[in-house]
């Protein structure tokens, strides 16, 4: 069978590999499988038996169904099976391909973990390819530009701190004509909570930032956003294993968090900064364990409900379903803390199969919606089996507490005429929670 | 060839030093990867930290158990080939009557030994189950994509002690002395193999699932299995 694939073009890959030499790329290569990586790669590779075990586990496998090229250990065979065997001696169109099946076909959501009788770390194995890819400065264009905003900005597209702090003084503006004397505290010492945002919350996605800080204050939370970078809770860099950024970017979200001396961080819905926040940054930084705990929105939200700070007036009547981000489920089981939320919020839940921890990635995950349009084919191609998922369900709204989930879906959506609403938590938190009569302008 | 086999003196190397070596390398080479992984483990920083015992055995105990993941559940055919298949290729030669004697006549122990019928039996399912496992890696199309040549090699490699030993116990094609002169070469060169070939997964096994376990439950607070 035959590595058989449509023709993209990413200049970040294509001519990113003009500028190189086979030199370079083994150097890379070296400095990667070498000095970088050593049990674990040898371990896994060594221990393959190649019994095909994690084949259907995968869900642009099941996208391309037959087509055995795209099964999670022909993905490895065809990427490290591959340099080890010609000895680090790769030609350019090598890493070509190997740059196309580890950032535009595997999600590095670890389903395939779950499925291997050893337990092999697929997603371990195509990020170190990734890495490599990345050392050469073979990477999709679009997050390449992102993650060298987040070197120089700490955000990931491009903004200044004095348009972060406008933003904000606009977004305050805006909050008070729902909420009377609605505060969005800048840089306050010693708050109990530093909301951090995503990027696109602060340019085109305005109205999450707003909502959050509706239920801040509806909540009476001691909270404040930070006053310098490092208030955007993304790391780019860490689709790219550009891990020196990623070390840098996580860092300087616990230091402005120290220097506050603020109690706790809590970001939004998002998953690969949770994760990276928790602990593959932490862990790159030489730390155990996070200095101060940080909070997803998930755990945030189900806190202030289980603790009655916010109180659901009415409930979403029409069917919903829950998709379950990777990065803060298979991450880090917040399942049921997510149910628990949903069942406050809605009177009808219908649950995908298989849900949970086993359920399937967006398709988007990983760095694949960040590679831009030119990868978006092979996103909706393996996000058919998620699409056939929520048809499946039959609900109308699919709620998907992550930004690569959520726009994700909403792809599928459009593609696979789904015909479903994709929402965040937050929005629907803002659309059902009780806002109390003094506090109303 | 047979005038080869059937020389008094390549029949006693095979049946007195060559065990020994066999037993040597298998042991010795064994506890050298175990080790030899385990110090390299050290040099990346997210292991040890984060290994977990509780993890450990929960995904050992799901993985060991007949239908104990997932997975398992999702591939009931090559499940229960695979659980017999392991039931009896290491059940077989360890309680197989005839390999007590050896033992007992060379350093007088014994223990438990199976009825004949029984392990021959046992020997006919694991050439059985070997052969449906060679079948689906010549038919299922993503497994021959991953297959290499050292896989069907190792298929043989494994069949071969247990085909002779059947084809000698029963006196069957060859004479037996050629015969059982093959069956223990087969046999010592699958055991000096197994350290040093994909066959080690009979030990790293336990490795590789510590790590993933522990990762799984005690960072990911989520199942492996």
């Amino acid at each position: 069978m035959e590595f058989k694939r449509k023709p993209v073009t990413d200049i970040g890959i294509d001519e990113a590999l003009n500028r190189v030499d086979e030199e370079k790329i083994k150097k890379a290569i070296q400095w990667t499988l070498k000095k970088e990586a050593s049990a674990r790669l040898k371990i896994f590779v060594e221990t393959c038996m190649r019994c095909g075990m994690c084949t259907n586990s995968c869900h642009h496998y099941l996208g391309h169904e037959g087509d055995p090229t795209y099964a999670p250990a022909a993905k490895v065979k065809q990427t490290i099976w591959d340099i080890l065997d010609k000895k680090g001696n790769v030609s350019k169109e090598d890493i070509k391909k190997y740059a196309r099946i580890a950032f535009s076909e595997c999600n590095l959501c670890r389903r395939c973990v779950q499925y291997c009788p050893f337990g092999i770390d697929i997603a371990y194995l195509i990020s170190l390819v990734r890495r490599l890819c990345c050392l050469i400065g073979v990477v999709p264009q679009y997050i390449y530009d992102q993650v060298l905003s987040h070197m120089q900005t700490t955000n990931m597209l491009w903004f200044r701190q004095d348009e972060w702090l406008d933003t904000i003084q606009w977004l305050e503006d805006e909050l008070r004509a729902e909420i009377k004397n609605g505060k969005i505290p800048v840089g306050k010492k010693d708050a109990e909570v530093l909301y951090l945002a995503h990027g696109l919350e602060a340019k085109y996605m305005t109205g999450l930032l707003t909502n959050m800080a509706k239920i801040m204050n509806v909540a009476k939370v001691d909270w404040t956003v930070p006053d310098t970078d490092g208030w955007d809770y993304t790391v780019k860099a860490l689709y790219a294993q550009d891990l020196e950024t990623m070390g840098k970017v996580i860092r300087t979200h616990y230091e402005t968090a120290l220097r506050l001396n603020i109690k706790r961080i809590v970001i939004g819905e998002c998953g690969h900064a949770f994760r990276t926040a928790v602990y593959e940054g932490v862990r790159y930084l030489g730390w155990k364990e996070p200095p101060i705990p940080y909070i997803h929105g998930v755990q945030f939200f189900y806190e202030l409900i289980k603790e009655r700070k916010i109180k659901i007036t009415k409930k979403i009547e029409e069917p919903v379903t829950i998709q379950d981000p990777c990065n803060i489920i298979r991450y880090r089981g917040m399942g049921q803390m997510l149910r628990y939320i949903v069942k406050e919020l809605c009177e009808n839940i219908i649950e995908m199969s298989p849900k949970d921890d086993h359920n399937y990635c967006c398709s988007a995950g990983g760095g694949m919606i960040d590679s831009g349009p030119p990868w978006k084919t092979a996103r909706i191609e393996g996000g058919k089996v998620k699409a056939e998922q929520i048809s499946d369900t039959g609900a109308k709204i699919v709620i998907a507490p992550c930004h690569t989930c959520h726009k994700g879906i909403e792809d599928l959506n459009v593609y696979y005429k789904l015909n479903v609403h994709v929402k965040f938590l937050v929005d629907i938190i803002a659309e059902v929670m009780e806002i109390p009569e003094e506090m109303k302008p | 060839m047979e005038q080869f086999l059937n020389d008094p003196s390549i029949y006693t190397l095979v049946r007195g030093p060559l065990v020994w070596l066999a037993f040597i390398v298998f042991f010795v080479g064994m506890l050298y990867r175990i080790f030899t992984t385990l110090k390299m483990a050290k040099k990346e920083k997210v292991i040890y930290p984060y290994l977990s015992f509780k993890y450990t055995l929960r995904s050992i105990f799901r993985w060991l158990m007949p239908f104990g993941s997932i997975s398992m559940r999702k591939h009931p055919w090559f499940t229960i080939i695979t659980f017999i298949f392991h039931i009896c290729i290491i059940v077989t030669p360890i309680f197989l009557t005839g390999h007590m004697e050896l033992w007992n006549e060379s350093w007088e122990i014994s223990w438990l030994s199976l009825p004949v019928g029984l392990t021959d039996l046992m020997t006919i399912t694991v050439i059985v189950c070997l052969f449906f496992i060679f079948l689906r890696r010549l038919i299922q199309k993503d497994i021959r994509f991953l297959t290499s040549t050292s896989d069907y090699i190792l298929l043989v490699l494994v069949a071969l002690p247990f085909i002779t030993g059947f084809l000698s116990h029963h006196e069957l094609l060859l004479q037996y002395k050629i015969m059982l002169t093959i069956h223990m070469l087969s046999g010592e060169l699958m055991l000096i193999a197994i350290p040093f070939t994909k066959l080690s997964h009979m030990f790293m096994f336990f490795l590789t699932r510590a790590h993933t376990g522990s990762e799984f439950g005690a960072v990911r607070h989520s199942r492996d299995y």
